[in-house]
């Protein structure tokens, strides 16, 4: 005979787990219709020759071609470039508004926030408007006689690199904002008890306290960086070519699913790569909102 | 550890407000050198604020602070040089056991061997030795309030500050460190100011107790002093449990509802005052009154059983709530009368505490 009530409080407890499986179908279906079906077909469509056989062709295209090289090489180094000077920009920036009382903190939050809030179209076109031969700043520069001949803003590294780093910054300052709000400020007042100034107590004790949530922004930052289409292509003027362009450019100028495929999945190797390594540095999924380990 | 020389505090009519709300009311306060002193109050009185006044945290709006002869109140706190013992410990979660108790020695340039050495000899102090190589996480609340001590004393600071630091320990635990914090204030003789809200633990451990209530120091006493000669009914109600009975003066004479009543010395106080209490100085008569006792009579309400303590909850003639208290022997507990019954108290003269009745003035 067994224990008194065991089978039926087993029965409960898989109903209990059946039931919780039910709920969590939907998200299931839907991740698998939108992210697992189409990389899964990406991945078929990389691994088609031109005459639709299956090989690596599309493969050693990437390696043999030096302009897919180059393409890698410049999307890696506008990124880092990029994500460098959302750090550089963001960490004063989100610094100070942790040091502030909540109230205006969140009021000033709200300036870093609307720009995140606009179409990204509609901010890149705001630069175009701003930077261009006879955009507002070339034409009030050359009135005010700061300069005579039209400086190229745009349509180049420099102006790529501006508009990305405007659209990525929020996506720096949020989570280190939040890391920073999470920092006791008794640490600080210990570091001051203990006899430390202000800047060795910054730099001992708040900086690598907020090292985490740095290290967790710069990642998204690079990661989104890494896959950015938009504004390459607008402030860029062609000479800018990042994989997204090259991927854009393979499937609407040379219709060749295979090449673009092919890069994708390198691409999407790659940023997995460097998610493994930010994750090993530092607990993201605490950072991101989940209950880390 | 070498018995640290230690320095006195002056604070000398510290005001502070919030708004409307005076946090500190031009408060004096003077420690001995060497002296462990409590401040004791309900939260929101004020003692946190004068702890943090004294650690350079908060910038009070007028007054003197002295550390011996040198005037501290616009001095920064990391120039203070007082060793501090916060709440919740604040220690440094991305540096272990070491680091956290070396980061005072490092400060202030002291060669590594040197401070390997000193913060091994710190922890010891604290009964850590060993540790050094743990992390935070890995330590038990105990051991964390350990480590905050060796860090706040490694540095040989001659003052002392600790703002409730016992607060997140369980019970036997923190009866425990409470004699071992005194055991370690004895050792190393450096001036303590200890915070708490904790009227038992304020008893257990100091040399002196300073009773605080909106923002004012309403007594500054030793203990014994402080439980037996309150200033006010305040500070009575506060430390210790007390019911009160209405005097009334006539010439030098006291009266409590028509008896006259034998105290201890004739109190300073004018007119009506209110004769204080004490569970345990409360004693149980039989039937016979004894002329050298007050004699109080009344009806139990309550007997509640506490374990090494019984309580006897009862009413007296005149609607006066009182209350006994008495270790619950077989024998006592056998013969405590029942709810309903009439009862009898004696109190001693020399148990008499008379106070002024500000409410009845």
């Amino acid at each position: 005979m067994s224990a008194l009530n065991a089978d039926e409080l087993r029965r409960d407890a898989f109903r209990e787990r059946l039931a919780l499986f039910g709920l969590t179908l939907p998200a299931l279906v839907l991740v698998t219709i939108t992210m697992i079906l189409p990389i899964a077909w990406l991945f078929s469509l990389s691994l088609l020759a031109d005459d639709g056989s299956i090989s690596l062709e599309n493969y050693r295209r990437l390696v043999e071609q030096p302009s897919y090289g180059r393409i890698f090489a410049t999307t890696f180094e506008i990124s880092a470039a990029a994500t460098a000077i959302c750090v550089l920009l963001g960490y004063p920036l989100a610094y100070l508004l942790s040091q502030l009382s909540p109230r205006v903190a969140n009021l000033l939050m709200i300036g870093v926030l609307l720009p995140f809030w606009t179409s990204i179209l509609v901010r890149t076109y705001a630069w175009l408007v701003l930077l261009q031969r006879h955009g507002l700043v070339n034409t009030w520069g050359i009135e005010l006689g700061l300069w005579d001949e039209p400086l190229p803003l745009v349509y180049n590294p420099g102006g790529t690199l501006l508009g990305m780093v405007h659209i990525m910054l929020p996506f720096l300052i949020l989570p280190l904002y939040g890391s920073m709000r999470a920092i006791d400020r008794n640490y600080l007042k210990a570091a001051a008890n203990l006899g430390a100034g202000p800047i060795r107590a910054f730099w001992q004790v708040f900086f690598p306290l907020s090292l985490p949530g740095l290290l967790a922004g710069s990642t998204i930052v690079f990661i989104l960086c890494l896959g950015f289409y938009i504004t390459p292509a607008m402030l860029g003027g062609g000479k800018v070519i990042m994989v997204a362009n090259r991927v854009a450019n393979d499937v609407e100028l040379f219709f060749n699913w295979g090449a673009a495929s092919a890069l994708g999945v390198v691409l999407l190797v790659a940023t997995m790569i460097v998610l493994a390594v930010a994750s090993r540095l530092t607990p993201l999924g605490r950072i991101f909102g989940g209950h880390g380990p | 550890m070498v018995r640290a020389a230690s320095l006195p505090i002056y604070a000398h009519q510290i005001a502070k407000s919030y708004g409307r709300v005076r946090a500190l009311d031009q408060v004096d306060l003077a420690v001995r050198s060497g002296e462990f002193l409590t401040l004791l109050g309900p939260s929101g009185s004020g003692k946190t604020t004068l702890l943090m006044v004294l650690a350079g945290f908060i910038r009070p709006d007028s007054g003197s602070l002295r550390f011996g002869e040198t005037e501290m109140i616009r001095v920064a706190p990391h120039k203070r040089d007082v060793g501090m013992v916060f709440q919740n410990y604040a220690l440094f979660p991305h540096m272990n056991v070491a680091s956290n108790v070396g980061f005072p020695l490092r400060l202030r340039r002291v060669s590594k061997a040197d401070i390997a050495a000193r913060v091994e000899q710190a922890l010891e102090t604290v009964q850590l030795a060993g540790y050094g190589a743990r992390g935070i996480e890995q330590l038990s609340g105990g051991q964390r309030q350990r480590v905050a001590l060796a860090r706040a004393i490694v540095f040989e600071p001659r003052i002392l500050l600790m703002d409730e630091p016992l607060s997140a320990l369980d019970k036997q635990l923190r009866e425990h460190m409470q004699i071992e914090l005194r055991r370690l204030h004895d050792k190393l003789g450096m001036t303590t100011v200890y915070v708490t809200h904790d009227q038992r633990e304020a008893l257990t451990m100091s040399d002196r107790v300073a009773v605080i209530s909106q923002g004012r120091v309403l007594q500054l006493d030793a203990p014994r002093r402080l439980y037996e000669h309150p200033a006010n009914r305040f500070v009575a109600e506060f430390i210790g449990e007390s019911a009160f009975l209405p005097v009334e003066r006539t010439g030098d004479s006291f009266f409590h509802d028509g008896h006259r009543l034998k105290i201890r010395d004739c109190p300073v106080v004018d007119g009506n005052c209110l004769l204080m209490l004490r569970p345990e100085r409360l004693q149980l008569l039989g039937a016979t009154a004894p002329d050298h006792l007050n004699i109080l009579r009344g009806t139990v309400e309550q007997v509640v059983y506490q374990g090494d303590s019984f309580q006897l909850q009862a009413r007296l003639a005149d609607g006066s709530a009182v209350a006994l208290r008495g270790v619950s022997t077989q024998d006592a507990m056998a013969t405590l009368p029942r709810p309903g019954a009439p009862v009898m108290f004696g109190l001693a003269p020399e148990d008499t505490v008379l106070l002024a009745d500000e409410r009845r003035k």
